[in-house]
């Protein structure tokens, strides 16, 4: 005991650092969460003035999307009331339509590429194969966009639409090759690095005991992993999916590059020639209109805009976190 | 005891799938087509965008800052965007660093209460989720408020809210989602017997932390920084909508001028010289673009020296 | 090869002929260790099954497993026994190819299934009759009728319906000695189960499977007495019908259901030859040291 006084000073002065070490950490984390709270309750908050003024008409569809947000940005500018009238269907519709087309392509394709990758790849493949998808995911997405406009756009505008299909729809929009086409390749090929770098992390973490249990059992390799490692990662599918579908639903350079800026809504009923059609998604449109934030009723808008992409990203945080639950009674960490 | 290494002959039967029913074959097959596919399509982006840098990239680029004009030699280079890139990216990276790593070590040592735990956690999840552009009108909102406006640039007293510090204080909410998930990944993986022969010797559990852990985690750290590193380099919108609209770098007067001031990236430079861009000059666009993906390259090459270095100095699995 | 051929003896060097001086296993004579009898009479059929010829198996340079020569029997429990890490498990998943898995390890020599080389043998159609329970009990992340219906729904040409696997499943279950317990909730999830239980699913899984050889890495190991016995009486029930190698520790166990012995001692097979002879009159000095608790 004697000894133990006499370290009694030095060890709580230790104890003492190391309280406010733990204190000063969850002050910072606090700090974080206090700043994400801001953010959030502020970006409702200027959105609130469009839902407002516009009710649940803000999600219908407008005459003439381009026109009326040149009508809500101008009214600032003339001594008179300021214009709220805002219809937002056309670009729910093409985030809906190309986060929706974009995110099956690629987690189809990327599933089967982890697959690959993680089980039946040869060890060469292998060796390439991982590398060329870390660096396609931390590709800047602007540079594709570049490579979009330059390469993809030109080829879908002189080799894939048909003077008949632009004719066709001649009446209501023109089409040059900047579509839904163009946005959603480049964006699957954008997200599927993304999934396939969970997924391919996952599948791998799946207990090699399990899997040679079903092949014990004679079941073969393909559908052993199929039916065991898919399964078993599917936490991980599902964590990939959601951080592959935010990035799709806030992308916002790169479609704003090839899709063609134009408030459209692509016509399924037109058949082949939608996915040729131009298209804005949400942050598009907002990366186009905020020039125009000096605008009072204007910047409302936009920020009514950007809250249904925070709303989506808040959504999509919560839906995952439920789709994850009912594995975790089959002891498959989440 | 000799045994010959003949696996050959074993092997043989074992990838052949000639038995396996014709639905498993055929996707197998579906995913050697698209894991080739794969390879094809981003070696010919990549190879398609190294020969169209290579032609077009011109020393001078480097060296001279981008002027208005109409003719290819009259917009000058993208020295101002490349060292505004180096700047945000520091400077973002200098707030997101601390926070993430404090974040990442509450979490993974201390985390409580727990449900304070868990919002951090899922709070995190969801700013990794955030699209940029929410990020970037928050910053906008953030920083034309009368509070923040001595961040940013006035001109003739109007507030635009756009900075350096306004784009770079938006830009590490972006890396801060990857760095906190690494660190915490990090320190998890660091088996509970290493903390608890360090409290053995009487450690607290800061030093102990501090001393032992993060140390042990550095490489899980470094690749936390650097993907973080990656995002921020090569996010365009926070840049176009909080860091200037004119490609030269514009410090402002007074003190900390050129973090005050506003300027350009490469990827504002790549969005603007590409053809639905104002400039629309697409050879400079592939020359800045070329430069953008060697620096995203040596990053991913550094990235996977720390981390297979990383896996040679930790406890194997 | 014929099914009636006699045992290939010839290719194993260490049965020999049958031994000259049989010691009786009595009471308290002998080593002294065998305490149990047999409770189980030897069969009246064996039919040769497998053979393992000369075989050696090393993962990089280590030999696990040096020229080992065994015959596996239908109608005769062959029990694996030796020291942890003499080779016992490489030797077991060598027999239905999951060696082939490990990437480090090569293999020289020959098993053959009546007669085939099974290294010509699709490795999945080999191991749908050479079936394999692992040491760690394994059952996969699904409920407990999944993980005995998976190999049922795997084997059939079109994917049966819940309701006609419930018959099968209801018997590999009740054959592990596991049915009694799980009967109220057949969807409760595998991996909540006991360990002991989680075994015996694991045995229920490979009966479901129907194969024409069980191997059976120390399937009791993590058991009670009362499944234990299940187990025993299920392996001895089989034999008629299924070739059963079993590796186990306890070699009480291992006299009292198998009909040979193999010991292996840093991947060597020591002596091979009836349980009855291995364990009463051991011919080499290792076995003796070993069975009387010496080493292991
Ligand atoms: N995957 C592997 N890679 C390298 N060496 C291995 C591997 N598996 C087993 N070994 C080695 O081969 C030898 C035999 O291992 P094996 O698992 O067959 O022993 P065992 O007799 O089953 O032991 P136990 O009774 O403890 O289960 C051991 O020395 C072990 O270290
Ligand atoms: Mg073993």
């Amino acid at each position: 005991m004697a000894t133990e006084t006499h370290h009694l000073d030095a060890g709580q002065r230790a104890l003492r650092s190391d309280r406010r070490a733990e204190f000063l950490l969850g002050a910072l984390v606090v700090a974080v969460l206090l700043f994400v709270l801001f953010l959030i309750v502020f970006v409702f908050r200027e959105a609130w003035p469009s839902f407002r003024e516009n009710g649940l008409l803000w999600f219908a569809n407008p005459d003439d999307f381009d026109r009326q947000v040149e009508k809500i940005f101008m009214s600032a500018n003339l001594l008179q009331e300021p214009v709220y009238e805002f219809r937002a269907w056309p670009i729910i519709w093409s985030t809906i339509v190309i986060t929706t087309l974009a995110v099956s392509i690629s987690f189809v394709s990327a599933l089967f590429v982890s697959v690959f990758v993680v089980e039946f790849a040869p060890d060469w493949m292998r060796r390439i194969l991982e590398p060329i998808i870390r660096l396609l995911a931390s590709v800047p997405s602007v540079i594709l966009g570049l490579v979009g406009v330059l390469v993809l756009v030109p080829f879908i505008g002189n080799h894939i639409i048909s003077d008949d299909s632009r004719r066709e729809v001649s009446y209501i929009i023109s089409l040059s090759g900047y579509s839904v086409l163009a946005g959603v390749l480049i964006l699957s090929l954008m997200i599927a690095p993304l999934m396939i770098a969970v997924f391919v992390d996952g599948l791998r973490s799946v207990p090699r005991n399990w899997l040679e249990g079903a092949l014990g059992l004679g079941v073969n390799r393909w559908r052993t992993f199929w039916k065991i490692g898919v399964r078993t990662a599917r936490p991980a599918l599902i964590a990939g999916t959601v951080l592959a579908t935010a990035r799709a639903i806030g992308e916002s350079i790169m479609l704003a590059m090839v899709c063609g800026g134009v408030g459209f809504a692509p016509n399924p009923k037109d058949g082949l020639i939608f996915f040729v059609e131009p298209a804005k998604p949400i942050p598009a449109a907002i990366l186009q209109a905020s020039e125009e934030l000096t605008s009072p009723p204007m910047r409302d808008t936009i920020f009514a805009m950007a809250s249904l992409l925070l709303f989506s990203s808040l959504f999509l945080s919560f839906a995952g976190w439920v789709a994850k639950q009912p594995m975790k009674k089959y002891g498959v960490r989440a | 005891m000799a045994v010959a290494q003949t696996p050959t002959a074993r092997r043989s039967a074992r990838d052949s799938s000639s038995s396996w029913r014709w639905t498993d074959r055929l996707g197998l097959a579906f995913a050697w087509f698209l894991g080739l596919l794969f390879l094809v399509v981003t070696v010919g982006i990549v190879i398609y965008l190294m020969v169209q840098g290579i032609r077009f990239v011109k020393p001078e680029y480097f060296v001279t800052s981008p002027s208005a004009g109409f003719s290819e030699s009259e917009t000058g280079g993208f020295l101002d965007p490349l060292i505004g890139t180096l700047q945000v990216t520091a400077m973002a990276m200098a707030i997101a660093f601390p926070v993430g790593l404090g974040v990442g070590v509450w979490l993974s040592e201390y985390g409580r209460p727990t449900w304070l735990a868990r919002l951090t956690e899922s709070t995190v999840e969801m700013l990794a989720g955030t699209p940029s552009i929410v990020f970037a009108l928050f910053g906008v909102l953030l920083f034309q408020s009368p509070v923040l406006a001595a961040f940013s640039q006035k001109n003739e007293g109007i507030v635009f809210g756009r900075s350096f510090f306004a784009a770079a204080a938006m830009l590490s909410l972006i890396a801060l989602p990857l760095v906190v998930a690494n660190v915490r990944e990090g320190l998890q993986a660091i088996p509970g017997h290493v903390r608890e022969a360090s409290y053995a010797v009487g450690k607290t559990k800061w030093a102990t932390t501090r001393r032992v852990l993060l140390p042990a985690a550095r490489p899980s750290v470094v690749t936390g920084a650097m993907l973080g590193v990656g995002r921020v380099v090569g996010d365009t919108a926070v840049i176009i909508l909080l860091l200037g609209a004119t490609l030269r770098i514009n410090p402002a007067e007074g003190f900390l001028g050129e973090a005050r001031g506003t300027g350009s990236t490469l990827t504002s430079f790549v969005f603007q010289n590409a053809p639905t861009g104002e400039a629309n000059q697409p050879e400079k666009a592939y020359a800045a673009a070329f430069v953008l993906l060697s620096l995203v390259l040596v990053l991913n090459v550094v990235m996977d020296f720390v981390v297979r270095r990383g896996r040679r100095l930790t406890w194997g699995s | 090869m014929g099914f009636l051929s006699p045992p290939p003896v010839r290719t194993l060097p260490l049965t020999g002929e049958e031994p000259k001086v049989v010691v009786p296993n009595g009471n308290g004579n002998g080593n002294g260790f065998v305490s149990a009898g047999r409770k189980v009479a030897p069969s009246s059929l064996a039919i040769d099954r497998m053979a393992v010829e000369d075989l050696s198996i090393a993962y990089g340079s280590k030999v696990a497993v040096d020229s080992v020569s065994l015959p596996i029997r239908q109608g005769e429990v062959l029990a694996l026994i030796g020291p942890s890490g003499c080779g016992k498990t490489t030797l077991l998943r060598s027999l239905n190819r999951l060696t082939e898995l490990t990437k480090t390890a090569s293999l020289k020599g020959r098993i053959t299934l009546d007669g085939d080389d099974i290294a010509g043998f699709e490795p999945t159609s080999l191991r749908r009759r050479v079936t394999m329970v692992f040491q760690q009990p394994n059952p996969f992340p699904m409920s407990v009728f999944d993980n005995v219906a998976f190999v049922l729904r795997e084997q059939a040409s079109r994917r049966p319906r819940k309701r006609d696997l419930k018959g099968q499943v209801e018997s590999a279950l009740r054959r592990a000695g596991l049915w009694e317990e799980v009967k109220g909730d057949l969807a409760h999830p595998a991996l909540r189960l006991s360990g002991g239980q989680q075994q015996r699913l694991c045995i229920a899984r490979a009966l479901a499977a129907n194969p024409e050889v069980l191997l059976l890495d120390e399937p009791c190991s993590a058991l009670d007495p009362q499944s234990t016995k299940v187990i025993e009486d299920l392996i001895v029930q089989l034999r008629e019908e299924v070739a059963v190698v079993i590796v186990t520790h306890n070699l009480q166990q291992a006299h009292r259901i198998a009909d040979y012995v193999a010991f292996m001692y840093l991947g060597e097979l020591v002596e091979y030859g009836p349980a009855e002879q291995l364990f009463g009159a051991p011919r080499q000095e290792r076995t003796r040291e070993y069975i009387s608790g010496a080493f292991g």
